[in-house]
């Protein structure tokens, strides 16, 4: 369903027209109040001016993850405190936190787009969503709990853990969306198996899953075993939070909020835009955040553009799921490693775990990679030769797909940590 | 309706406006905040045709007008209320009408003139009742009401307003903005300059603000009206004043 179809439906030369509108707005805001943005148009000899088309963005320097931290905590916030009214932080998941502000405007923007995804992904005011993201600093709790308000469900602001009480609240209260991340609604499947719960008692249908790359395979995983229909969405805190993009119910990839993002696809090494489709670097520049806007921010998030029109009648383009993060991508050997491209091949194997591990040493000069894989009980009662005949396949799969040898390694289930956030698939040893 | 891109203006060496971009949607009421000497007057200017666009595109209806004529533009569908209602003072007010429907008058078939009149004294009675009164005897805001009715006399889709509620008493002010959601009722397209900018978010969707010839914000109403910097620089609250209250 849409939210806001005049602007989700915008032909393509109105909502070019809009991006255009407010890119120079937001850049001549950006250079008068952010000494930082000022610096560094002025040292490129950038005038706001001289901005006439939405492709002289990419003359525009990148901001990265290094530039919020340089500037910690406000010192890229684009309006004074008084007028702030929310502060976030990122997670860190790859180092030390960044700060982000929203004023009154932002928070309804946000609660806005949110809003547009849940619709998106299902969700009307006839439901009962269990938010099960960590609330506080982690922008997905609070961003998706305006949102899923905002639409008028019946909101209940669970956060993570404690899977039990998930459990039975989900029972009690009749849950019929579950929003959290991918590994998480794992583990509540696991947890719900354990507990002899029948999904069929249960009043859920529908899912929204984001905060961490995951596979079409694990969504069909998800599908199946919680009997809902499982969609993705997409946001950085950085840029806002949950709802800069998210898939319909077509599950063909995420509808980018473009009226608000602007969005590029970068290669990661030369900073070039790639060919439309082909995979990269997600680039974003905000068009109406007010606080914190930010410009060309690299967001090291893997994907591609799919500019198919979709079923569903949204003109905004998608991204394909997210495949991984540049921080996460491998280089073993020399060769690009995605820990999407491992899932994927686990999923296919009859035996595995949605749970694995890479973890990458360095002997000598010499990459060793090697991939930790949880295995279903009966593997391991089964004689030795049926095991290495297992673990050969799975070599022989990786091998093939990823072009370099890697070592495997099957453990019992639940040995490899779970998360209650996000998972934590590379463990990367090398030291340089 | 309208899509503007780049739009550079201004006055011999003199540039005012730069890399202007906006749009209006047919049915809206788009308003035009800034402070003096922004550039609200060159834009409507520009896009009437009175200013020569250096740069940029203003599209109407799928054409680009910027190189156009004023009466071309006019008869095109876009006519402009100007700044302080320019009213043609020695003549009558009927006399006024007419000439403001002069572009359409030998092309419309006869009797055009006559119903455009009246749908004029329709929305203005006071006008009818001034009808054979010169219109420099008229009061500011009868003058305004006239000049609002002239620029309708030639049938426009998009009517451009610059500063209508100028040295009007506040009732009056009032009595013409309920004419312009009036006329946007009855299926015009508003582009209205103001520097009342409390006034004229109250009934319009959208606006932009205008700064030193550049658009530096634009949103819904509601965001301008929400936004601290366009509260501070334009509806008068003095944010640093009520901190130390």
């Amino acid at each position: 369903m849409y939210w806001e179809q005049e602007y989700e439906c915008m032909d393509r030369e109105g909502l070019q027209q809009l991006q255009l509108e407010r890119l120079q707005a937001n850049l001549h805001r950006v250079y008068l109040n952010v000494p930082f943005y000022r610096r560094k148009f002025d040292a490129k000899g950038i005038d706001p001016d001289d901005f006439t088309s939405l492709r002289d963005i990419e003359r525009l320097p990148f901001t990265t993850k290094d530039d919020l931290r340089d500037n910690y905590p406000y010192g890229l916030f684009a309006v004074p405190l008084r007028e702030v009214v929310r502060i976030h932080a990122s997670s860190g998941t790859t180092g030390m936190s960044t700060v982000v502000g929203y004023t009154k405007n932002d928070i309804k923007t946000w609660s806005n787009l949110v809003a547009r995804v849940l619709s998106a992904g299902g969700i009307t005011k006839d439901d009962v969503v269990q938010i099960a993201f960590n609330y506080g600093l982690f922008t997905g709790g609070l961003g998706i709990h305006y949102g899923a308000e905002r639409v008028g469900a019946s909101v209940i602001p669970i956060s993570s853990g404690n899977t039990r009480r998930q459990i039975k609240i989900m029972q009690d209260f009749k849950t019929t969306a579950l929003i959290c991340t991918p590994s998480y609604s794992l583990l509540i499947a696991d947890a719900l198996k354990e507990a002899g719960v029948n999904i069929n008692s249960l009043s859920l249908k529908y899912g929204l899953f984001g905060a961490e790359p995951w596979s079409e395979r694990m969504r069909q995983e998800i599908q199946e075993r919680l009997k809902i229909v499982a969609t993705d969405n997409y946001g950085l805190s950085e840029v806002m939070g949950p709802g800069v993009a998210g898939e319909c119910l077509e599950r063909q990839g995420l509808h980018v909020n473009e009226d608000h993002f602007l969005v590029e696809v970068v290669d990661p090494e030369t900073l070039r835009p790639v060919p439309v489709g082909e995979v990269g670097e997600l680039v974003v520049t905000t068009l109406t955040k007010e606080a914190f806007p930010v410009i060309r921010f690299r967001t090291r998030d893997l994907t591609r553009f799919i500019t198919e029109p979709c079923p569903c009648g949204r003109t905004l383009v998608k991204m394909g799921r997210v495949m991984g993060r540049t921080d996460d991508m491998l280089i073993v050997r020399g060769v690009n490693v995605f820990p999407s491209q491992i899932e994927a091949i686990l999923f296919d194997i009859e035996g595995t775990e949605p749970h694995y591990q890479i973890m990458v040493e360095r002997e000598g000069n010499l990459d060793d990679a090697t991939v930790l894989i949880e295995v279903s009980e009966s593997i391991f009662f089964d004689e030795m030769k049926k095991q290495n005949e297992f673990v050969d396949l799975i070599k022989r799969r990786l091998a093939s797909e990823l072009g370099i040898s890697v070592e495997v390694k099957l453990v019992e289930r639940k040995t490899l940590e779970r998360a209650e956030g996000k998972a934590k698939r590379v463990i990367d040893k090398r030291k340089y | 309706m309208l899509k503007i891109r780049n739009l550079d203006s201004g006055y011999g060496r003199l540039k005012v406006l730069r890399k202007v971009s906006m749009h209006i949607a047919p049915g809206e009421i788009v308003t035009i905040i800034g402070a003096n000497g922004a550039g609200k007057t060159t834009l409507l200017n520009t896009i009437a045709g009175l200013l020569r666009a250096r740069e940029g595109e203003i599209i109407f209806d799928n054409r680009d007008i910027s190189r156009l004529p004023a009466e071309k533009v006019v008869f095109l569908g876009c006519s402009l209320v100007p700044e302080g209602r320019q009213v043609f003072a020695s003549m009558t007010v009927k006399e006024n009408l007419l000439l403001g429907g002069y572009i359409r008058q030998r092309r419309e078939r006869k009797g055009a003139m006559k119903a455009g009149i009246e749908k004029v004294y329709g929305l203005f009675p006071i006008l009818m009742e001034r009808e054979k009164q010169l219109a420099g005897t008229l009061s500011g805001g009868e003058q305004q009401m006239l000049a609002i009715g002239r620029s309708l006399m030639a049938q426009p889709r998009l009517v451009m307003m610059d500063e209508p509620s100028m040295g009007l008493a506040p009732l009056i002010v009032k009595n013409i903005f309920s004419i312009i959601v009036r006329l946007r009722e009855e299926g015009n397209t508003v582009l209205l300059v103001e520097q009342n900018a409390k006034a004229s978010l109250a009934i319009a969707d959208r606006g932009y603000v205008l700064e030193t010839g550049r658009i530096v914000l634009q949103g819904t109403s509601e965001e301008l009206l929400m936004n601290k910097d366009v509260q501070r620089a334009y509806l008068g609250r003095d944010l640093d004043v009520e901190m130390k209250i």
